[in-house]
């Protein structure tokens, strides 16, 4: 059963400029199918502007379709009343974690969505408490959150969306202000969701490391689905993705230059440790 | 020297609870025509450090001296020193306020007292060397994806033609191709044009092949000062300060440890793929000869 699935999905800005000019329309979405299956990992690739985000913001229904049909859950996002509803079962992490964070403690922060859907307290702070751990956060409850790391910033922002119980968590370039170790943690924490409580995770990245560990891939451009697969899959076709200006993890691009040059060595490496063996295989 | 920090030290909300040091007593000198990496962990002080180099922050103790003068001595310019040392915000969505695109990257030259031709060709000029096409130029900056503002921000800093160009983050949200093209487009700067670069990343890869000079920020102490080559030798030490070296720097010591006699210090790519090629035949060859030797 599919969490997230849209057909033919199309969405456009639309643009005033002067006064007197009919407005532009931009189209940042064009014609999508797609599913996602509950309880996988999906990273989504694209170069600026081939509309990640505003694919991503129709998934919890910041905007609506122009065109075409989006379901989260089985929930038709342009229903009327289903706003919240959709909300609850998707939430998002977006770049900059200064702009998520508003509350002057980390646990009061986490607090701030279950307070709006009226829970009761003690059932508040239960969840707050599950969230923090999940992350690996609960030591850091009473601190201020302007007195964290961004990797430590970004991951009390998710929790903030993991109490929030949602059955899938879209992050869009959570990692892109972090530092390799506040990558690594981020990660992490977004792999463990997955993982452990079957949370259906979309990740939005230009980092192409980071998508090895995800169970499918898609590639946009201009609005589209252009390719998908398998990290394996898709970073085995390196000179189409050069051509859509991304490119595939260093060990991958050496791999790929090694074997230009002759060497015997199989297809689809994407990470350091395959590369070591299959170099080391070679008698 | 272009550029010298003496002793510098800043605190953050000095004398109230939440004080923090976030640079503790810096010593930096900065040559014309370098290109400098910085990096650090996240809150290491690599922000606040850049900013001093403008005049945007003031050191609470310590000297910034731009071409030997005390930037913060009475009556020194601060105004035209922004224009000579251009810094480009790690949020370049803090940094966009004009109505559209092309009015945004003039804004720079404008200030300078240039005629509105000059200051368009200027601005023209600068969104073509970020990859930015003309149909964006009257589009308004927040309906920019968040690549598109951030190369828009870069273009607002170039049209200034500063001869020191101080970069924050630039490539970070930007797609590996735009990240290579604007990477190269400042080294360009800096090789045709002789500017000096200081520019801040999270992307070790990327400081491996531009940076000549790559400073670590650590507690807001500078922990090295070296050649990219130098620094990454220490991948075990950046490692404990939230840092790591390229993914290649891996894989070099890892074959390197199962016997194949690789350079660990490539830093590239290709570098890396010489040294394993020149290491395979090697090995190969020295195989032949040990077959050789039994069959005589
Ligand atoms: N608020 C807006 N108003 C008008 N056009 C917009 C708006 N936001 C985005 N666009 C345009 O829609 C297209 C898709 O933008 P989107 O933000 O989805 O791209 P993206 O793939 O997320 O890019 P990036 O990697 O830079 O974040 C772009 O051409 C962009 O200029
Ligand atoms: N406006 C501010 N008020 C109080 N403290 C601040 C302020 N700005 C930064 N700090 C603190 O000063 C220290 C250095 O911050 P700075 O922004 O220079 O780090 P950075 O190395 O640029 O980090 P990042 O990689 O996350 O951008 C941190 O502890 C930070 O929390
Ligand atoms: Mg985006
Ligand atoms: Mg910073």
């Amino acid at each position: 059963m599919p969490i997230i699935r849209a057909e033919k999905l199309g969405f456009n800005y639309v643009q005033y400029n002067d006064e007197n000019e009919a407005p532009e329309t931009i189209k940042a979405i064009r014609d999508i199918d797609l599913s996602i299956e509950k309880g996988s990992f999906v990273a989504i690739l694209g170069h600026n502007g081939s509309g990640k985000s505003t694919l991503a913001k129709q998934m919890n229904a910041l905007l609506m379709p122009t065109s075409g049909t989006m379901w989260v859950d089985g929930i038709d996002t342009a229903g009327e009343d289903e706003l919240w509803k959709v909300r609850q079962k998707a939430g998002m992490v977006f770049q900059n974690p200064d702009n998520q964070i508003i509350g002057t403690v980390v646990d009061e922060d986490v607090a701030f969505g279950p307070e709006n859907l009226g829970m009761p307290t003690d059932d508040i702070w239960t969840r707050v408490d599950d969230a923090l751990s999940k992350v690996g956060m609960l030591g850091f409850r009473d601190r201020s959150p302007n007195r964290l790391s961004g990797g430590q910033k970004q991951r009390v922002a998710i929790a903030g969306v993991v109490a929030m119980h949602p059955e899938c968590i879209v992050l869009d370039e959570p990692t892109a202000m972090l530092d390799p170790n506040g990558r690594r943690e981020v990660l992490e924490v977004a792999r463990e969701l997955n993982r452990k409580e079957g949370v259906t995770v979309i990740l939005i990245t230009h980092y192409m490391e980071e998508v090895i560990y995800a169970d499918h891939v898609y590639v946009m451009d201009l609005g589209k689905i252009v390719m998908e697969g398998t990290p394996r899959e898709v970073f085995s076709r390196v000179d189409e993705l050069k051509a859509l200006k991304l490119t595939v993890p260093q060990v991958t691009e050496l791999a790929y230059e090694l074997k230009k040059a002759g060497v015997k060595i199989p297809d689809g490496i994407i990470t350091p440790e395959e590369l070591v063996e299959a170099l080391c295989a070679i008698r | 020297m272009l550029i010298e920090i003496q002793d510098l030290c800043y605190t953050y909300g000095e004398g109230t609870v939440y004080e923090v040091m976030a640079l503790d007593h810096v010593n930096l000198k900065i040559g014309e025509g370098e290109f400098i990496g910085v990096i650090g962990h996240t809150g290491s002080g690599k922000s606040t450090l850049i900013q001093h180099l403008n005049g945007l922050i003031k050191p609470t103790s310590g000297r910034i001296l731009f071409e030997g003068k005390d930037i913060w001595e009475e009556g020194y310019d601060r105004r035209s020193l922004r224009t000579h040392v251009g810094l480009v915000f790690q949020y370049p969505e803090n940094q966009l306020f004009e109505t559209d695109v092309l009015t945004d990257v003039m804004f720079g030259p404008k200030n300078e007292g240039l005629t509105k031709e000059e200051c368009e060709q200027r601005a023209k000029m600068a969104l073509r060397q970020v990859g930015i096409s003309e149909d964006l130029y009257k589009v308004s900056p927040f309906e920019l994806s968040g690549g598109q503002k951030r190369r828009v921000a870069v273009a607002g800093v170039l049209a200034m033609d500063p001869e020191v160009l101080i970069l924050d983050e630039p490539t970070a949200g930007l797609d590996p191709g735009g990240r290579n093209e604007l990477l190269n487009q400042i080294k360009y700067l800096r090789d045709k044009r002789g500017i000096t670069v200081i520019l801040v990343s999270h992307s070790m890869e990327d400081m491996a092949v531009y940076a000549n000079r790559l400073i670590v920020v650590h507690e807001g102490k500078i922990a090295y000062d070296d050649t990219p080559r130098n620094v990454f030798t220490h991948h075990r030490e950046l490692e404990k300060m939230g840092l790591s070296a390229p993914q290649i720097t891996y894989v070099m010591h890892d074959l390197k440890a199962r016997g194949l006699e690789v350079d660990t210090r490539a830093l590239t790519v290709n570098e890396a793929a010489r040294s394993i090629l020149m290491a395979l035949s090697l090995r190969k060859s020295m195989k032949t000869a040990e077959a050789q030797e039994k069959q005589d």
